[in-house]
């Protein structure tokens, strides 16, 4: 953008064509007054207190909306203006009926600050009115609470939810002196399109929308804020917790301007911290004594665990033990962990649930580019020409990526191709919805594949200069017309066609996956196909394109860069290279197994067949999360001996031998690796309940117990020995992290981190493109089970629930499971909405109210498997993808019938 | 919910967008007699257009009525002017008369009964106004014959 010269109060500035005044005078430190405007929204020149002086304009104008010109000459503080803001704010005063002293938002308040700034009278002020308490749209949410009399009818609330959450939800309504925010025919918020984002309280500027569970438990001028990173799903949003005297998280608030969220939330950032100061966490050691926990002091509990360890290492061997780590723990504490189970207990027996939703993408990504993370970042998707959305319900699961998305789309023109069964919300921005079968992405993809070579649209130079083993390809996709993926896919070929002209043609495309590519037995076929479509038209390795698979927990990323997986240790590299384990063995001081361990599945297979005679679990519930739940509760109720460490008694737990209490995110220090490999900071903010302990503290003491002494002085020093023996993590410390996390890989102290990968060249060297053919899935409908049933996440709930379902807020939208079944189904079925069905499998079956929709397709179910009264996982099927060893959750034949 | 009228009048329409909205929803008013919620929403689901947008302006002008309104609006005054000189006593005698309170729509749909601040016209206080007449110097004797006019 070309440079432009303009002098603000007599200092001469440097800004940009199309800033604006306001803008200009921000990015300089200089101060105007403004109430109506937030950046993330398109200006609107309503509240008229941002007036100034233009030299040249007749009358002032507003900062907010008027551009500045090369050799502008602009005043803020003339007698005029401030008289005019004066008599502005002194208006609204008139009609504002808020009193400061009982005021949640007494300290952040833009109303507030002003007055006092420009002095206005107490005469100026309207008769207050402390407790509005005529009904309005957020009358008994527990979310959300709006205050008529302390609104100034900024309509921020109203913009933001239309454009940044593109939910309209909300509108003003009447006129003149009675206008207010409302939604449509003042319905309930929650039976509107609102999706509790919180967006629009992020931008009030008064006390007028503000958390209702926030009320009362002080004022904002009495919060301390500390910044930390959000725990709900890879996007790693940036988050402050708003904490008062009592220890008490009292809201969470975001920072406008910081990377990646810019100050975006979704319902489960925002409000779902209820659990950190739930009176269910555990808050001292258990041990199970005829069949009965009871609690044990730390030295007891420890104890055991180490004698009981020991014993079975003797017996059978250090393979007999398997652990479990945890996507939800800090980058240290995965490390520690793997550290523990290979230096400590000597065995390679580590994995954890990346297994069950992002392995296919690890194993994928790694042939195919020779790196398995998200290539691109979340920025750059703004500004992508083309976006191919596939098995990914953005909105709903990436809820600050979904708002990316839509941006990009909305405001920037993008062209948005979403390939999914289900009608999900982003169709609404779709130019082209693609509504495959389950289990046929690979020959919708090979179809548009063969669309891209017959009308000449591959990137001829990118695939001779950068990848190798095009031919292989062209092999399979030759014959793969797209009227062959129309009679397995079911969508017609046309729309085939159009989307492959558009992911094609487009000067930037980016792929975005989730686990509707994952978690198939073709899983790693599903990532293959996906990378050969970004390989052939050359978009990879440059801004805004690639293949970015969104990972689901907030440090799913993390778990897997610090080795917690059975074959390789921190940083990819693997335990069968003989050199490799030479260093790790110098550095740890101990000789290392040299067989790759068992993988998640694998293990409790294991345990079915005397191999694995003891678990360590650390903040997983594989009880509630694992494939054919059965089966897997079978196992860990087998187990000679089991050792879960979490904040709750989560289902899992309740089969444990020793029970041991840690604290969670917001009472530690540490970093999350987010989906773009970002590692950010978390930072203590609460003081743990009870005797919970640091995960890493827990194990280095254990450790220590079983003869391996571990010993670190914080977080910080753990991520030193990380970075010294992790290449991609090599320069990164927390003194480098304090105001923005760093993108991997980050080779030394001076690198500035990677924003997109393979650029020159592929981690690999060259991109390799790899013939995958089409196969069906595992199971599918015949007879007896003839509806295909998928599993996934929901908007409000996060894996397991042990966490969300603690939210007051959250459980008014979401208070159960459910079974999604299409209308006319339904109506054949006779099953009406919300009424109780039973929807079994081969392996179980499981009672959950219907909710009957349009929104699938018919002859298919999809339930959520947040729920443990209606546990979806005792449905799914543990066949296996054959290379990356994940589950077919998405795939499996049912049956549902209605419950007399 | 009939939804036949307002097919019709998105058919005669190619494609609407949020700028349509005022005479796409005085069109609704005229087939429906007034802006039947249910239809509203429904006009959402097949345009695109958001709800709360659509009530949004629905309610900004006085001319939209979002319950059913009668043939005839009879309007009383609640002003300062009107008060002092007694009416209340229209009010109270309009409402008995017609058998329904302010707000409503008597179950003929013959007429809308609403009270306003001011109507302007203090100088003829007390004031009821049906449709576009104004009746000055009112006594609530008068009532009936006036009503009596608008069938
Ligand atoms: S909204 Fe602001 S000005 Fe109004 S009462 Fe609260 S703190 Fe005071
Ligand atoms: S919470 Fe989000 S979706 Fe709901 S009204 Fe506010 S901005 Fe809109
Ligand atoms: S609720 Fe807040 S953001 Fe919305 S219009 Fe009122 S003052 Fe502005
Ligand atoms: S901030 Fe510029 S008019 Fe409100
Ligand atoms: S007070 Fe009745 S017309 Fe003005």
């Amino acid at each position: 953008m070309p440079e432009i010269k303009a002098t603000i109060n007599g200092n001469v500035l440097m800004g940009s064509a199309g800033q604006t005044v306001l803008g200009l005078a921000q990015a300089h430190g200089i101060e105007i007054p403004n109430l109506c405007h937030d950046p993330r929204l398109r200006p609107a020149g309503a509240c008229r207190l941002c007036l100034v002086e233009v030299a040249g304009q007749r009358g002032l104008v507003p900062a907010c909306t008027f551009q500045v010109a090369d050799g502008m000459v602009v005043q803020t503080e003339t007698e005029e203006i401030r008289a005019i803001r004066k008599t502005v704010l002194e208006l609204l005063f008139a009609e504002h009926r808020g009193i400061c002293t009982t005021c949640d938002k007494n300290g952040d308040c833009r109303l507030q600050k002003y007055g006092y700034e420009y002095q206005i009278a107490d005469t100026a002020f309207a008769a207050p009115e402390a407790n509005g308490n005529g009904k309005n749209y957020t009358t008994g949410n527990e979310a959300i609470r709006y205050r008529p009399e302390k609104c100034i009818r900024c309509g921020r609330c109203i913009r933001i939810c239309q454009e940044v959450q593109m939910d309209s939800a909300l509108t003003f309504k009447d006129r003149a002196a009675w206008v207010e925010v409302s939604t449509a025919f003042e319905m309930p918020l929650n039976d509107s399109t609102c999706k509790l984002c919180g967006q629009c309280i992020s931008t009030c500027p008064t006390g007028a929308l503000y958390e209702r569970a926030a009320g009362g438990k002080g004022q904002a001028k009495d919060l301390t804020r500390t910044r930390t990173t959000c725990i709900y799903c890879g996007v790693g949003c940036q988050i402050d917790l708003n904490v008062n005297g009592n220890n008490q998280i009292v809201r969470v608030t975001s920072p406008v301007g910081v990377v990646p969220n810019n100050g975006n939330l979704c319902v489960k950032g925002r409000f779902g911290m209820e659990f950190v100061q739930s009176d269910k966490r555990l808050t001292t050691p258990l041990i199970k004594r005829d069949g009965v926990f009871q609690e044990a002091t730390w030295d007891e509990a420890l104890a055991v665990i180490a004698a009981r360890f020991n014993e079975i290492k003797s017996a059978y061997g250090a393979d007999g033990i398997g652990g479990l780590s945890s996507a939800k723990c800090t980058n240290e504490e995965n490390y520690i962990f793997q550290k523990f189970m290979r230096a400590a207990v000597g065995t390679n027996n580590v994995d954890h649930c990346a297994r069950l939703c992002h392995a296919s993408t690890v194993a994928g990504l790694a042939k195919a580019f020779g790196s398995g993370a998200m290539t691109n970042s979340i920025d750059e998707i703004k500004h992508a020409g083309c976006i191919f959305v596939i098995g990914s319900n953005t909105t709903e699961a990436h809820p600050v990526i979904g708002l990316a998305i839509k941006e990009a789309v909305v405001r920037n023109g993008a062209k948005l191709i979403v390939a999914d069964p289900r009608g999900i919300d982003l169709v609404r921005f779709a130019a082209v919805h693609l509504a495959h079968q389950p289990g046929t992405d690979v020959a919708l993809i090979n179809a548009m594949m063969n669309v891209i070579v017959s009308e000449k649209l591959h990137n001829e130079p990118f695939i001779r200069e950068r990848t190798e083993d095009f031919a292989a390809l062209l092999e399979v996709v030759r014959d793969f017309t797209p009227e062959k993926a129309e009679a397995i896919t079911t969508v017609p070929a046309e729309a085939i066609r159009q989307a492959a002209r558009l992911y094609a043609t487009a000067p930037s495309s980016s792929i975005i996956y989730s686990m509707g590519i994952t978690q198939h037995t073709t899983g790693t076929d599903n990532v293959l196909a996906l990378a050969n479509l970004a390989l052939l038209t050359g978009n990879v390795g440059k801004e805004s394109a690639g293949v970015n698979p969104l990972r689901g927990q907030n440090n799913v990323q993390g778990a897997c860069d610090m080795g917690a997986l059975p074959n390789v240790y921190p940083g990819y590299q693997s335990v069968e290279d003989a050199l490799l384990r030479v260093k790790f063995q110098q550095a740890w001081g101990v000789a290392l197994p040299e067989q790759k361990g068992l993988t998640v599945v694998e293990m409790m297979h294991a345990v079915e067949h005397d191999e694995i005679k003891a678990l360590y679990i650390m903040g997983e519930n594989p009880a509630l999360s694992d494939p054919n739940l059965n089966r897997t509760r079978k196992a860990i109720e087998k187990v000679d001996f089991m050792v879960v460490q979490d904040i709750f008694l989560t289902e899992t737990a309740e089969y444990a031998d020793v029970v041991l209490p840690s604290t969670c995110f917001a009472e530690k220090d540490g970093t999350f690796t987010n989906t773009e490999r970002r590692v950010q900071r978390v930072r203590k903010a609460v003081v743990p309940p009870g005797e919970a302990r640091h995960d890493w503290e827990i194990l280095c003491d254990l450790a220590g117990r079983m003869g391996y002494p571990m010993a670190y002085g914080s977080a910080a020093q753990i991520m030193d020995e990380i970075a010294a023996l992790t290449p991609i993590y090599g320069g990164i410390s927390f003194d480098r992290l304090q105001t923005a996390g760093l993108q991997w890989p980050c080779p030394n102290r001076q690198h500035p981190g990677t924003k997109y990968l393979h650029t020159d060249r592929f981690t690999r060297g060259k991109g390799k493109f790899h013939a995958v053919a089409f196969q069906s899935p595992a199971e599918t409908p015949g007879q007896e089970f003839p509806f295909v049933l998928s599993t996934g996440r929901q908007l409000y709930q996060f894996h397991t629930g042990t966490m969300t379902r603690k939210s007051r807020a959250i459980h008014q939208v979401s208070p159960t499971g459910y079974v999604e079944v299409h209308a006319e189904d339904a109506v054949r079925l006779g099953i009406a909405d919300g009424q109780m069905v039973e929807v079994s499998t081969r392996r179980g079956r499981v009672t959950t109210p219907a909710r009957v929709t349009t929104g699938i397709e018919k002859g298919w179910l999809f339930m959520p498997f947040h729920f443990c009264e209606g546990p979806a996982n005792a449905l799914t099927q543990d066949a296996l993808d054959p290379v990356a060893k994940i589950p077919e959750y998405k795939v499996c034949a049912a049956q549902i019938r209605a419950v007399p | 919910m009939d939804v036949d009228v307002l097919d019709r009048i998105l058919a005669a329409r190619p494609k609407v967008t949020a700028t349509d909205l005022s005479p796409l929803l005085q069109e609704i008013q005229v087939g429906y007699g007034y802006l039947p919620p249910g239809v509203l929403l429904e006009m959402s689901r097949r345009t695109g257009i958001p709800a709360s947008q659509i009530y949004g302006v629905a309610t900004f002008y006085e001319q939209f009525h979002l319950e059913p309104h009668g043939r005839h609006t009879v309007r009383c005054c609640r002003g300062t002017a009107c008060h002092v000189k007694g009416g209340h006593g229209m009010i109270q005698a309009v409402s008995r008369e017609l058998g329904i309170a302010e707000g409503e729509t008597t179950a003929d749909m013959r007429f809308t009964f609403e009270t306003v601040a001011c109507l302007g016209t203090c100088f003829l206080a007390p004031v009821v106004m049906v449709d576009k007449d104004y009746y000055g110097n009112m006594t609530p004797t008068r009532v009936r014959g006036i009503l009596d006019r608008y069938k």
